[in-house]
């Protein structure tokens, strides 16, 4: 038996965020698998297969598999955890769209967002916006979970060197096909995985003004982020959210420019090592949780930061 | 065509809520309740879908205690045309929600079914692609576009990377997100009106569904705090606190 990491990557490479998911694969303790599902992924398998401690690696490979739809991916999941007691994968977009159908294909109760492992059947998530912390025991057979990335550091993605195996199965269900995609690109670390975030709220006023954080994102070699209410006024897209319903970001350094500081968008950067809020109003929320406030202008302060960080 | 709206009862999303000492949950005495914000955006599409006579009906569900059927008035209020309440203990899990709704959707035939994409209390995030996949439909997940055309349906998904749009045979599982609508207010009117349509009450044992937890919640308790820090005069100072106290930039 043993656990089942479900990789997540673009099908050239892993996302960084599977070595979290090996990380609470390797809290739960004993062996471990990993899945590369996609379509033309080998190489994807291989960066897999060097991963510190894996046992093995499957790779299914078939065009099915290729946007990991979650009618196709979910359902193959449920055919090879037949050999595992738990099954993992990123609580990200792909993760939450296919774990819980195949969840409920093994018909089991599946644990969200993990941020610790107390045993291999008892785990720590956030409820309420992160306004609590529950423990959860599970009792069925099987136990399926999705990882909240900034709760475990990192594995190592070296050290290993595990067979690849094919999985010989080619899933589709025939109901659901990919049409486009539209995703950002940018020169910038990835929102999740950067040491540092710079993010904008409803003070900001217009998506223009966001140039100001980006001079500075470029000297600190920082991601830029967005609270629901930038994102909801439509100053930018809805991948730069970070919040209880956007992206979970724990960076050494986060810096809120503009942010009230609302429960849900606390939710989700209030792990960050240091905090930084920028915002003229001294009263707002966002300074509790802050550890340097700075009441002043962003306008002011912004070009002033980026002239002081030369 | 009808459009089936599973929705939950959950804290008001503005009310700050405090663990209670003993660690078995959260205090919800005399906290306000609300429909969960992103089944109200399904009730929403919904609506609109029957406005658009793409659908012909809207039947809004609720699966937990008796003081549920105060979401569902409300979701009557904001144009469902009827509702369900399946009778249940608080906190069900939602494998055996998806088991009920499956229930529903057995009998009443929609051929659309939209869910919130999470809870605001629970912060699952599994009902809607359970239930996909119990009843073998294809999902839309985090939806922020619906197009319906005859029997496909174009979703597109917020995810991660940006968008993402996928087609759908009919008929399908959609959750929602919160771009996909601006849900409107209830009127006067309609809240009264809402209170003469029909609301059935049900039972897990009448619909012949096991909705014994597969899961206990061992503690609950509250995050570790943050220390509030100190506030700094001028940018200087927070370039120099940042980089010589705090030590997170200019360290090479």
């Amino acid at each position: 038996m043993g656990t089942l990491v479900v990789a997540e990557h673009d099908n050239a490479a892993l996302r960084p965020v599977t070595l979290n998911v090996v990380a609470a694969a390797l809290a739960i303790g004993g062996e471990f698998d990993i899945l590369v599902a996609g379509s033309g992924c080998a190489s994807a398998a291989e960066e897999a297969a060097a991963i510190g401690g894996v046992a093995k690696v499957l790779l299914a490979d078939a065009p099915a598999y290729e946007h990991a739809l979650a009618e196709n991916v979910g359902a193959l999941v449920a055919e090879v955890a037949d050999s595992y007691d738990h099954i993992l994968a990123a609580h990200t977009t792909t993760g939450k769209n296919f774990l819980p159908r195949t969840a409920a294909l093994l018909d089991t109760q599946m644990i969200s967002d993990i941020i610790g492992v107390e045993s291999p059947d008892t785990f720590l998530r956030p409820i309420y916006a992160g306004n609590a912390i529950a423990t959860v025991k599970s009792s069925d057979a099987k136990k399926v979970v999705s990882v909240r990335g900034t709760g475990f550091d990192p594995a190592p993605a070296d050290g290993g060197s595990a067979v690849v195996e094919t999985v010989d199965s080619a899933i589709d269900a025939g109901v659901s096909s990919f049409v486009g995609e539209e995703i950002a690109k940018s020169e910038r670390p990835e929102l999740t995985s950067a040491s540092i975030v710079i993010s904008g709220g409803r003070g900001m006023q217009s998506g223009e003004n966001f140039t100001l954080l980006e001079g500075i994102a470029d000297k600190l070699g920082a991601a830029i982020g967005a609270s629901r209410a930038a994102v909801d006024a439509g100053f930018v897209p809805n991948d730069m959210q970070v919040g209880q319903t956007g992206k979970i970001v724990a960076p050494e350094l986060y810096i809120a420019v503009g942010i009230s500081g609302a429960i849900q968008h606390l939710a989700g950067m209030k792990d960050s090592k240091v905090i930084v809020a920028i915002n003229k109003d001294e009263d707002a929320p966002i300074f509790q949780v802050a550890d340097y406030g700075l009441v002043a202008d962003l306008f002011q302060a912004l070009p002033d930061l980026e002239a002081a960080l030369d | 065509m009808k459009v089936l709206v599973p929705v939950k009862r959950v804290v008001d999303a503005n009310v700050k809520v405090r663990v209670k000492p003993d660690g078995t949950g959260i205090d919800l005495a005399n906290v306000k309740m609300a429909v969960n914000p992103f089944c109200e955006i399904g009730i929403e599409e919904a609506v609109r879908l029957r406005e658009a006579e793409v659908a012909t009906e809207v039947i809004a569900v609720a699966v937990g205690e008796s003081n549920c059927q105060e979401q569902l008035r409300t979701c009557l209020a904001l144009g469902a045309d009827r509702a369900i309440l399946v009778e249940t203990a608080p906190d069900l899990e939602p494998l055996a929600i998806a088991k009920l709704l499956k229930a529903i959707y057995d009998e009443e035939q929609p051929g659309i079914v939209i869910l919130g994409k999470q809870s605001i209390d629970g912060d699952n995030s599994q009902t809607g692609p359970m239930f996909a996949a119990l009843t073998g439909l294809p999902q839309g997940t985090f939806a922020s576009n619906l197009a319906v055309d005859g029997d496909t349906a174009e979703v597109v998904r917020e995810v991660d990377g940006g968008l993402q749009t996928v087609s759908l045979k009919m008929p399908i599982v959609v959750t929602t997100d919160l771009r996909l609508n601006e849900p409107r207010y209830a009127s006067l009117p309609n809240i009264m009106k809402a209170k003469r349509k029909p609301l059935d009450v049900t039972t897990p044992e009448a619909l012949g569904v096991d909705v014994g937890r597969r899961t206990e919640v061992v503690d609950v308790s509250p995050p570790p705090e943050r220390q509030a820090g100190i506030k700094v005069e001028n940018v200087d100072d927070l370039v120099d606190k940042l980089t010589n106290e705090a030590k997170v930039i200019g360290q090479g």
